[in-house]
């Protein structure tokens, strides 16, 4: 309500700028006209004349050529009555009285958000959440203002990397492992996180130095599930089948019965050809069926994302740029569908060949440059 | 609330600048007194409105109210204050306000002063601001809006550009635009003129202060860029020649040629129609500078053409200003009354020479400015224009013209005796080519054009001391007339000296700086040591600091000279976690007006780091040179008398009249 208060007090204050000069009666101004400026000008010729600044005859020069100019301007000058024509006058309170809040408010209700309250830092942090999203981006953001102050707390380097591995920023989860590593210690478990996260961050491809994380876990415990198995995918990425599917059995050989990764190195193994078991257990396929619409949207975001992120490090790969666009127009983000278009466009704008093929492209998807 | 009343500030602002462009021209036609008088309240009600919704974005972006996309977009919590008040104009929307809040800030002053005016001319002046500022209120509020809200306010900001984070930038952007929008007020002066179909005196009167006012800042705006540049970039380069800096200069090349026609036209009645339309170039060049910076079109043509609102929606400003007031100007130049004439050598004469000097000299950057834009976006072809176009096309017209500055100060009015002074040059002319011969001596090295260049320049400075010795009569006249004469010699006259020897100061700078700078780029290690121009720089290690919002690795080197410790140096290395993006913050020794120059580069892993060291002799001249300028200029805006140009008179009349 104090705001609508506001506002008007305002609106009354501009409308009273417009009447006020309409209200106040004629009255003669002193205001300056030509004949003033060419009088100035000849008391200005004596003063420079008394200080020696220049000689008498330049003097009468310039007085003959003021006073012709002050004739002239004074005989064109026409003593103008000022009128008062009361009709335009109530016109114009009118636009005053009407028309500015008219345009006011004309233009201000789309424009404006009147119930939004304002939300500065101070009151934020007295921990009023109305109206806050406490979602888990925010959640993210605090720790990591947290970090950025207190960077040797370990604790809060081992909270952050898995959520952060789960956002799918994979780079930043990365330093966070690492960071972990520096300030809790070795650990095989956290070897082979980190080493999952750069191998997350290339794209699922197990890089040498992935597989260097992963050999130190194996190192310090040979029965690590995790480093065992990507170790095998690192196998069969390298094109040794034979090699991953004698890792993974020797996995499956030591696992638990109820092991929940039991599955997925199953299937893996089924992939290589050494395993005897189905591609896909049955509880595996169960489990895809019942897959919520939001996980799945989830998998669909995170590996978009993905494909973001590498796209920012290495731009040239003009079919990347378009399949990004494409998923963005398909996920009905529109805006972000433009704003990659126009990175890409920087991205490539170097090689005039790759830009028209991003061109064209572009206009097929309909985002027409 | 503050977000929402600041945001209702700016559309009624809009609301009373419609009002103000229409009901004073009604109250000129029926010459009504009221009518016209609204003029000056709406004007001053639109700067309280302005101001008032300036102050609540820079209040919004100091309580970091991140429910404010523009505060989100630009601001974090963790910033120093000062960067949190800088950033307010860091950014598109922001910088915009500032834009209109200062064009108001002008429209707010003339309504205040402009007492001495002719009542409608003061109600036509008014009325064109005011179609500036409808224009530009609608461009804020519908396609740069600060105000725009974001319902579940994120609860960190995204920072501002680091490079941004600079006390540079907190002085750089308002002086630039106290510069752009001054010459709004000549514009609007010069509109006005036309519509009336009259110039008078007064305007003559009235427009020269104000051109001096926006010159004044435009000058210091662009020396401030220029060493923001210098020494945030890292590179040790003052000017680039990129579009951004050229929109600068083109309104200051076309200002300082209107400052000067203004001037023929207060003391002499003359160049009126000229005037007019140098007023409208500038202004439009202005608009032009604002065009380009703003819409985008610089960074890439096809950016551009991809989120095309802002940049249209300028580029429709543009054409409807520009080309209104030429076509205004077409139809109605002819009728203005023409003013006194003039011999060709005369002062006129000279300034004549001046304008034209510097319009094409404006021609030549503009071309430079526009032909590579031109290029992309009808041949698909990206080019840049730099250094060597304008060595080619600016430095010969520029040196043309400052073979002339030291003649036209001693010239008289309406007819002029160029052997006379020639003669009396002849002193300046000799320390020219004194310091020439010197130069030359001395180094043995470096471009020939070098030595030529530095006479020059000194010539330029030698010429403004001579055109003050001669009005004083020193060395001429007895001792008690000169301090009579010098007490006597309008403040206008000291400026307009200073501001030229300005121009020479800084001419020496730039060729100094770009001859004889020397550079040292390599890895260093702990310990070593390089030699840059008799400078011994030994690098003692590298540190890691935490700051406000970013971490910083600073090395400290230890400068000395012939064994005698100077100075320990640091420069450092800034990165920004928030935007993933790091600054060089370069380290300045300054020993007279000569700098050296540390900026640092990657460190590898061995703990080495990449180092450029740069030795600049007399580069502070560069910035020196605009700041005297600038002094000059206030001093001439502080003589508050008219000026008063008296003529020479006729041959034969003199011959009559006994000789001094």
């Amino acid at each position: 309500m104090t705001l609508w208060f506001v506002f008007a007090l305002m609106t009354v204050a501009a409308i009273f700028a417009v009447l006020w000069p309409l209200g106040r009666s004629a009255r003669v101004q002193n205001q300056g006209s030509e004949v003033v400026v060419y009088k100035d000008q000849l008391t200005e010729i004596e003063r420079d004349l008394a200080s020696g600044l220049i000689a008498a005859p330049e003097a009468a020069a310039a007085r003959v050529e003021i006073s012709r100019r002050l004739l002239a301007a004074a005989s064109s000058e026409t003593v103008s009555e000022p009128t008062s024509s009361l009709k335009w006058r109530r016109t114009a309170a009118v636009l005053a009285l009407v028309g500015l809040p008219l345009v006011a408010i004309g233009v201000y209700m789309p424009l404006g958000s009147p119930r939004l309250q304002d939300f500065p830092l101070a009151q934020r942090e007295r921990g009023s959440g109305s109206g806050m999203a406490r979602s888990l981006e925010n959640l993210v953001v605090q720790v990591e203002q947290h970090l950025e102050k207190n960077p040797a707390d370990g604790r809060g380097w081992n909270v952050l990397a898995p959520v952060l591995q789960r956002l799918g920023r994979f780079d930043d989860a990365v330093r966070a492992y690492r960071n972990s590593l520096t300030y809790n210690g070795e650990s095989p478990e956290r070897r082979s996180d980190l080493g999952e996260a750069i191998s997350a961050a290339a794209g699922g491809v197990v890089t040498a130095e992935a597989k260097t994380e992963f050999e130190r876990a194996h190192a310090l415990d040979a029965d690590d599930p995790k480093a065992n198995y990507f170790l095998g995918l690192a196998a069969e990425q390298d094109g040794r089948k034979d090699e991953a599917a004698t890792i993974w059995r020797a996995l499956l050989a030591k696992a638990p019965a109820d092991a929940p990764w039991r599955p997925l190195v199953q299937s893996s193994l089924a992939r290589v050809g050494g395993g005897t078991m189905p591609a896909l257990s049955d509880e595996t396929i169960a489990a895809s069926k019942d897959m919520s619409e939001g996980d799945r949207g989830a998998m669909v975001r995170g590996m978009v994302e993905r494909l973001a992120t590498r796209l920012k490090q290495n731009g040239d790969d003009v079919e990347g740029w378009l399949r990004l666009v494409r998923a963005y127009l398909v996920m009905g983000d529109r805006d972000k569908a433009v704003g990659a278009s126009s990175d890409a466009r920087q991205a490539v704008a170097k090689d005039g060949e790759r830009l028209r093929q991003l061109n064209e492209g572009l206009k097929t998807l309909g985002l027409d440059g | 609330m503050i977000a929402e009343s600041g945001h209702y500030a700016l559309v009624l602002a809009l609301g009373l600048a419609l009002i103000q462009s229409i009901v004073p021209l009604i109250g000129a036609r029926l010459r009504d007194d009221a009518l016209m008088n609204v003029a000056r309240s709406t004007a001053l009600a639109q700067l309280l409105f302005v101001g008032a919704s300036f102050v609540a974005l820079v209040m919004l972006h100091v309580n970091s109210d991140f429910s404010v996309a523009n505060v989100y977009e630009n601001s974090h919590s963790m910033k120093p204050l000062l960067y949190k008040i800088t950033g307010v104009w860091g950014n598109h929307e922001g910088s915009m306000l500032l834009w209109v809040s200062i064009l108001a800030l002008f429209g707010g002053l003339v309504a205040a002063f402009g007492n001495n005016l002719p009542l409608s001319l003061r109600a036509h002046v008014l009325a064109v601001q005011a179609w500036i500022a409808s224009a530009f209120y609608l461009f804020i509020l519908v396609t740069s809006n600060p105000f725009l809200r974001i319902a579940s306010p994120p609860i960190e900001g995204r920072d501002l550009n680091p490079v941004l984070q600079d006390i540079g930038l907190a002085v750089h952007p308002p002086m630039l635009y106290l510069g752009y929008v001054g010459f709004s007020i000549s514009f609007s002066f010069a509109i006005a003129a036309l519509m009336e179909g009259r110039i008078d005196a007064a305007w003559a009167r009235w427009v020269r202060p104000w051109t001096l006012v926006a010159w004044i800042f435009l000058t210091l705006g662009i020396a401030m860029g220029s060493y923001w540049a210098y020494y945030e970039l890292g590179w040790g380069g003052w000017w680039f020649w990129d579009p951004v800096e050229n929109a600068s200069l083109m309104p200051w090349l076309a200002g300082t040629a209107l400052l000067h026609s203004a001037l023929v036209m207060e003391k002499r009645n003359a160049l009126k129609v000229w005037t007019i339309l140098l007023s409208i170039l500038t202004f439009s060049l202005s608009l032009l500078g604002t065009f380009l910076v703003r819409s985008g079109v610089i960074t890439s043509v096809h950016a551009f053409a991809t989120d095309p609102t802002r940049g249209v929606f300028i580029l429709l400003i543009l054409c409807l200003f520009i080309g209104g007031s030429l076509s205004l100007f077409a139809g109605r130049a002819t009728s203005l009354k023409q003013g006194g004439l003039f011999a060709p050598i005369s002062r006129e004469g000279a300034l004549v020479l001046n304008n034209l000097l510097l319009t094409v000299a404006c021609a030549v950057v503009l071309f430079g400015t526009l032909y590579p834009l031109a290029m992309e976006m009808l041949a698909d072809f990206k080019m840049s224009v730099g250094a060597p176009f304008y060595n080619l096309t600016f430095a010969p017209l520029f040196t043309l013209l400052l073979l002339a500055v030291p003649f036209g100060p001693m010239l008289a009015w309406k007819r002029g005796d160029l052997l006379g002074v020639t003669q009396r040059l002849l002193a300046a002319g000799v320390a020219g080519l004194v310091v020439v011969a010197i130069v030359w001596a001395w180094t043995r090295g470096g471009s020939a054009l070098a030595p030529l260049a530095i006479g020059l320049g000194v010539f330029v400075i030698a010429g403004a001391v001579t055109d003050l010795v001669e009005r004083t009569g020193l060395v001429r006249l007895p001792f008690a007339t000169v301090l009579h004469r010098t007490r006597g010699l309008p403040r206008s006259a000291w400026g307009s000296a200073l501001a030229h020897a300005g121009l020479g100061v800084a001419l020496i700078g730039i060729v100094c700086e770009t001859t004889w700078n020397s550079e040292y780029i390599a890895t260093m290690k702990q310990s070593d040591v390089a030699h840059v121009a008799g400078y011994d720089v030994k690098l003692d290690g590298l540190f890691q600091r935490q700051g406000p919002n970013y971490r910083e690795m600073i090395a400290e080197f230890n400068v000395s000279r012939d064994g005698e410790a100077l100075s320990v140096m640091t420069p450092s290395k800034r990165s920004f976690t928030t935007r993933g993006s790091s600054t060089t913050e370069a380290a300045l020794l300054t020993r007279g007006a000569s700098q050296l120059y540390i900026s640092l580069g990657d460190a590898n892993a061995e703990g080495a780091i990449a180092v450029r060291i740069y030795h600049k002799p007399l580069v502070l001249l560069i910035w020196w040179g605009p700041v005297l300028m600038a002094f000059g200029g206030v001093l001439s805006l502080s003589d508050r008398r008219l000026r008063v140009g008296a003529p020479k008179p006729a041959r034969a009349k003199q011959r009559l009249q006994p000789a001094e």
